[in-house]
């Protein structure tokens, strides 16, 4: 079993890994982050064993290109003199809705810690198993369960405040 | 009862702005050429013989499939032989395309772009190249062929060396008939054999054996 034409892993994958990034990185910047994640696949890409998990793998360069921009922005922030800014309160936590719109969560989100961060996301925005969210984190499947479980834990702590 | 917040986290995925697919797939063939990472590049072109399949290496046209061979196993059998960097990237058989144009409108009678013959080797290539030397409106022989390719009783050989040509249309195969009189065997199929020998006004045997012709050597 040979590796798929880049083309068809690009079919195949293209779409989850944008809506990953559009979750991480935020919709504005998703396409370019997406971009230079393909590119690096298409660079690295005839050196993969036939065998690899390519939906672990893209993910995972993904998720490293993610880190990069975070990493990016926040050397550009303009530092000030306060505490960082608290999750966002969301309103009607344990009783149902309203519920927060999508922006606000997902900005909350991005604003999680990478390891954490990237639980939640390849979780709710791309259903990846514990498993695969392991292999993308380089973790064990159960480090990456405690990642997701604190990262919604903190979610949670924004609500009703 | 679920959660809230995870029910909240599943909508908000499901509202995710979708892609551009397209307009990034062109981004990333321009990115990707521009890197040197664009070892296979393929894009489809309609022609009177059907929706046919070109791909292009950096070295020149390496394929032209018509819609008789199954897409994805020509993509496979690149992505296995040539490189898996295999990509949509119409821009670079621009000028093979223009050219097949202007050959089936009856415009141009030779091919001015360079060929990757990289998929055959030994005597197949030789095969091809032989069958490369047969002119516009010429006929040449599967005997003859196996001769110019150094194999004079390689007859049978010579037929299945033509029956794979990776570059049909470009290697003209469809000059190489029978000694019988008969059409003979097309990878596209008969019809198509047909219409590129009528095309280039040679006129084209019925696929019938039975004709009483006679036997020419």
């Amino acid at each position: 079993m040979a590796l798929p034409p880049f083309q068809r892993f690009v079919d195949r994958h293209g779409v989850a890994v944008r809506r990953f990034l559009a979750a991480s990185v935020g919709p504005t910047d998703a396409d370019d982050v997406l971009q230079e994640t393909m590119i690096a696949a298409l660079r690295a890409y005839p050196t993969l064993p036939a065998s690899t998990d390519l939906r672990a793998w893209v993910f995972t360069i993904a998720n490293r290109k993610a880190i990069d921009l975070h990493r990016a922005r926040a050397r550009r922030a303009v530092p000030v003199a306060t505490v960082p800014e608290p999750l966002p309160a969301f309103a009607g936590a344990g009783t149902g809705p309203p519920v927060p719109e999508e922006p606000e969560l997902w900005s909350a989100v991005r604003r999680l810690p990478p390891k954490m961060r990237a639980a939640v996301t390849l979780r709710f925005a791309v259903e990846l198993s514990h498993a695969e969210i392991g292999t993308v984190l380089g973790c064990s499947e159960e480090a990456a369960r405690r990642s997701l479980h604190e990262g919604l834990k903190r979610l949670r702590e924004g609500w009703d405040r | 009862m679920s959660d809230p917040l995870e029910t909240a986290l599943r909508d908000a995925a499901r509202s995710l702005p979708v892609a551009d697919a397209a307009g990034a797939g062109r981004r990333r063939a321009r990115r990707a050429a521009d890197e040197g990472l664009l070892d296979v590049a393929y894009a489809t072109a309609d022609s009177p013989l059907g929706p046919l399949l070109l791909a292009a290496t950096e070295r020149g046209v390496v394929r032209l499939a018509f819609d008789t061979a199954e897409r994805e196993a020509v993509l496979e059998q690149l992505a296995r032989r040539v490189s898996p960097r295999v990509l949509e990237a119409p821009t670079r058989l621009d000028p093979a395309r223009r050219q097949l144009e202007e050959f089936f409108a009856g415009r141009r009678r030779a091919f001015d772009v360079p060929l990757d013959l990289r998929l055959a080797d030994g005597f197949r290539r030789r095969v091809l190249e032989a069958t490369a030397a047969v002119p516009y409106g010429g006929r040449t022989t599967y005997t003859a062929v196996a001769g110019a390719a150094g194999s004079p009783r390689g007859v049978r050989a010579a037929g299945t060396a033509l029956a794979v040509n990776p570059l049909a249309v470009f290697v003209p195969c469809h000059r190489v008939l029978p000694a019988s009189g008969a059409l003979g065997g097309y990878a596209g199929g008969p019809e198509r054999k047909r219409w590129l020998l009528e095309l280039e006004g040679g006129g084209a045997p019925t696929a019938s054996r039975n004709d009483g012709g006679a036997t020419v050597r």
